[in-house]
């Protein structure tokens, strides 16, 4: 996959389908048992190349925050819970900006303000934080050194509705103004319809549909997509909704073919045996599936606008 | 009717900080509802992080001790029932699930053992066949089977096949009302509609009451018969699901309502926060302490000041 400067690219998936494992690979966070295989990840920072799965520990370390930074899955995980907030910034930050002590706060508590975020917030301690406003703080430490690319795992998954819509809009207007790309995981679809320029959708370890947002709510073309936009239930709409039946499968024995198809309801002989390739089905618009041309969304979508508007 | 369970003005104040800065914090705020006998239904809890839902639920499962105020099951004070075989009964009868499937396991304990302890301690069952039988149907019920859990760990079952293991431990008891505090709030989108729609089936088919905790005002309109919303402690809203939730009068309601992310317009970016409602949500709050629930005819209530 491609992902293009000034573009928020979301990647969807069921729990364990492999989202962390991959953008793990993509944030240079590779650690064992956790191994790559085979492929690159070509960064082009300003026309400084590096691919993540080679470099060096000096190599990550030169443009990690300033031209790359991670969002890791739990807020929690990044914020050591025994460091006040003004000092994780300093572990962060201070480095790559190489700014004095004093134009280092002064940029941090801009920044914080921008965020939102009251000056208190630095001598708290993480516990003391809101969930909402710890993943500010979180989004704070991302983008203080205005990187051009930034990796994002679930990171709203925790927040309530008002919450979260308030720290995604944060995050894209920040986005936005800095023209940086995010790559941005969550199994939330209706996140993804909220803030994502493209999705690409990853099943049992591969990515088996990409496409601009809109085209895959509206026209799926993998039945797995199909499925997992439609099972989206909406207020206003009382209309049963299918559920997937089965289970993710192992990803130590994963099914021959199509890894998709013991829970493929237009799965055939041939998905058995043989992979499909990811292929070009429309503008930007690719898929892996033998029928891909015969998926059809589950739910029409004019019938849930006008469900919507009851 | 005769009253399955009544919360009868229950509040819940918790005290914070230190000994000579002590503060409270009023967790739960003159709390009032009942399920009836004989008429399961699909009571949701909604709320902002912090709004006093678990507190509630733990109250109602015994966990916690209300600070005013009662909670009746069967007629019976539940604060009544902290021992011996009473315990034990109202234990069977309510069955808690929570939120996240890995805290709720063990993980170095066979998810069938949990099962199985549960069926001997509150149905008394002893004999092998009948403790297989009884974790069977419990398992059959939410679309597993012993076959698929016996001798497995919990890291060894997906999110959602744990989850509903959660909920089949529950259901071994028989109970009358299942507490499920967030069951869907760490699954994906397709098992959230197979773990709802599993709710919806206890009701309609095993008659069991649900009060359904949760974010996701989505999955709420789909199920629920009743809803209950919370801001910071206080009922602000209740009614028959629908219609409260198509037409929400209380600001923070609204607030709620607004801030549901839409996938109708897929692809549009429509991220703006409903600033006014904000506002509006903001100055009920703060004037909450001069508002009542004012009846507004079909059981519906709305926090109103005055
Ligand atoms: N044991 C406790 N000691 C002190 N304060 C508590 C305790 N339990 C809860 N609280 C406080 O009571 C309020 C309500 O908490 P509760 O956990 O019930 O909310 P909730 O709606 O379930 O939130 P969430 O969605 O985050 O789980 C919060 O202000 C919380 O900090
Ligand atoms: N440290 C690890 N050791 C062994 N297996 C792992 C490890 N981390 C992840 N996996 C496995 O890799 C697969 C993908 O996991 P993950 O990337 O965490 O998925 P997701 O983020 O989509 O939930 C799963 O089968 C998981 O069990
Ligand atoms: S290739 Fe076959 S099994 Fe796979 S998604 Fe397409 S139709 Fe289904
Ligand atoms: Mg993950
Ligand atoms: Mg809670």
């Amino acid at each position: 996959m491609q992902v293009e400067r000034d573009e928020i690219y979301g990647i969807a998936g069921e729990s364990s389908s492999g989202k962390t494992s991959f953008i793990k690979v993509l944030a240079a966070a590779i650690r064992p048992p956790l191994r790559v295989v085979g492929g690159s990840v070509e960064y082009n920072f300003a026309g400084q190349r590096i691919d993540s799965t080679k470099a060096s520990e000096a190599e990550i370390k030169a443009i990690r925050w300033r031209h790359l930074s991670y969002i890791m899955q739990g807020s929690m995980s990044v914020l050591n819970p025994v460091r006040r907030i003004e000092k994780t910034f300093g572990d962060f930050a201070r480095s790559p900006l190489g700014l004095d002590c004093r134009a280092f706060r002064e940029r941090i508590e801009e920044h914080l303000d921008h965020l939102k975020l009251p000056k208190s917030v630095l001598r708290a301690y993480p516990h003391e934080l809101s969930g909402g406003m710890r993943q500010r703080v979180t989004i704070g430490l991302a983008t203080v050194c205005r990187p051009e690319f930034m990796i994002a795992d679930e990171p709203t998954t925790a927040l309530d509705v008002v919450v979260q819509k308030d720290v995604l809009s944060l995050l894209r207007n920040v986005q936005k103004e800095m023209g940086a790309s995010i790559v941005f995981v969550t199994h939330d679809m209706s996140v993804h319809a909220n803030i994502a320029d493209r999705i690409g959708i990853i099943y049992a370890g591969r990515l088996v549909e990409e496409g601009p947002t809109r085209t895959l709510f509206t026209e799926p073309k993998h039945p797995y997509t199909a499925h997992l936009v439609a099972s989206l239930p909406v207020i206003g709409d009382t209309r049963p909704r299918p559920s997937l039946e089965g289970r993710p499968p192992s990803l130590a024995d994963p099914p021959q073919g199509c890894r998709f198809h013991p829970r493929c309801p237009l799965a055939i002989d041939r998905c058995k045996r043989e992979v499909p390739p990811l292929e070009t089905v429309g503008t930007r618009h690719r898929s892996a599936c033998w029928r891909a041309q015969e998926v059809e969304p589950l739910v029409r979508p004019e019938a849930t606008v006008a469900g919507a508007g009851a | 009717m005769s009253a399955l369970l009544h919360v009868d003005g229950v509040s819940k104040y918790f005290a914070m900080g230190g000994l000579l800065s002590r503060t409270q914090t009023a967790a739960v705020r003159d709390a009032n509802f009942r399920l009836e006998q004989g008429t399961p239904e699909i009571f949701t809890i909604v709320g902002e992080s912090g709004s006093g839902k678990t507190t509630l639920a733990r109250m109602i499962l015994g966990l916690e001790t209300p600070t005013e105020g009662e909670i009746r099951y069967k007629g019976n004070p539940i604060s009544g029932l902290s021992f011996g075989a009473a315990r034990r009964a109202f234990m069977t009868d309510v069955q808690p699930v929570f939120q996240n499937p890995f805290e709720a396991f063990n993980p170095l304990k066979r998810v069938d053992r949990y099962i199985e302890s549960t069926a001997k301690v509150f149905r008394g069952i002893t004999a092998r066949a009948d403790l297989d039988a009884a974790m069977d149907e419990a398992l059959a019920s939410v679309g597993l089977s012993l076959a698929e859990v016996r001798g497995r760990y919990p890291h060894e079952l997906s999110g959602g096949q744990l989850q509903r293991a959660a909920i089949a431990r529950a259901l071994v008891c028989k109970p009358k009302v299942l507490i499920a505090d967030e069951p869907v709030s760490m699954v994906d989108a397709s098992l959230r509609m197979a773990i709802v729609n599993l709710l919806r089936t206890l009701r309609d088919d095993l008659g069991v009451s649900v009060i359904y905790i949760t974010h996701d005002l989505a999955t709420a309109y789909y199920i629920s018969d009743r809803i209950m919303i919370m801001q910071k402690g206080r009922v602000v809203e209740m009614g028959a699901a629908r219609q409260v939730l198509d037409d929400p009068q209380h600001p923070y309601s609204r607030l709620l309502k607004a801030s549901v992310l839409s996938v109708t317009d897929a692809g549009q970016g429509n991220l703006e926060p409903a600033r006014d409602l904000m506002e509006a949500s903001r100055t009920a709050l703060e004037h909450a302490d001069a508002s009542r629930l004012v009846e507004q005819g079909e059981g519906r209530l709305v926090r109103m000041a005055g």
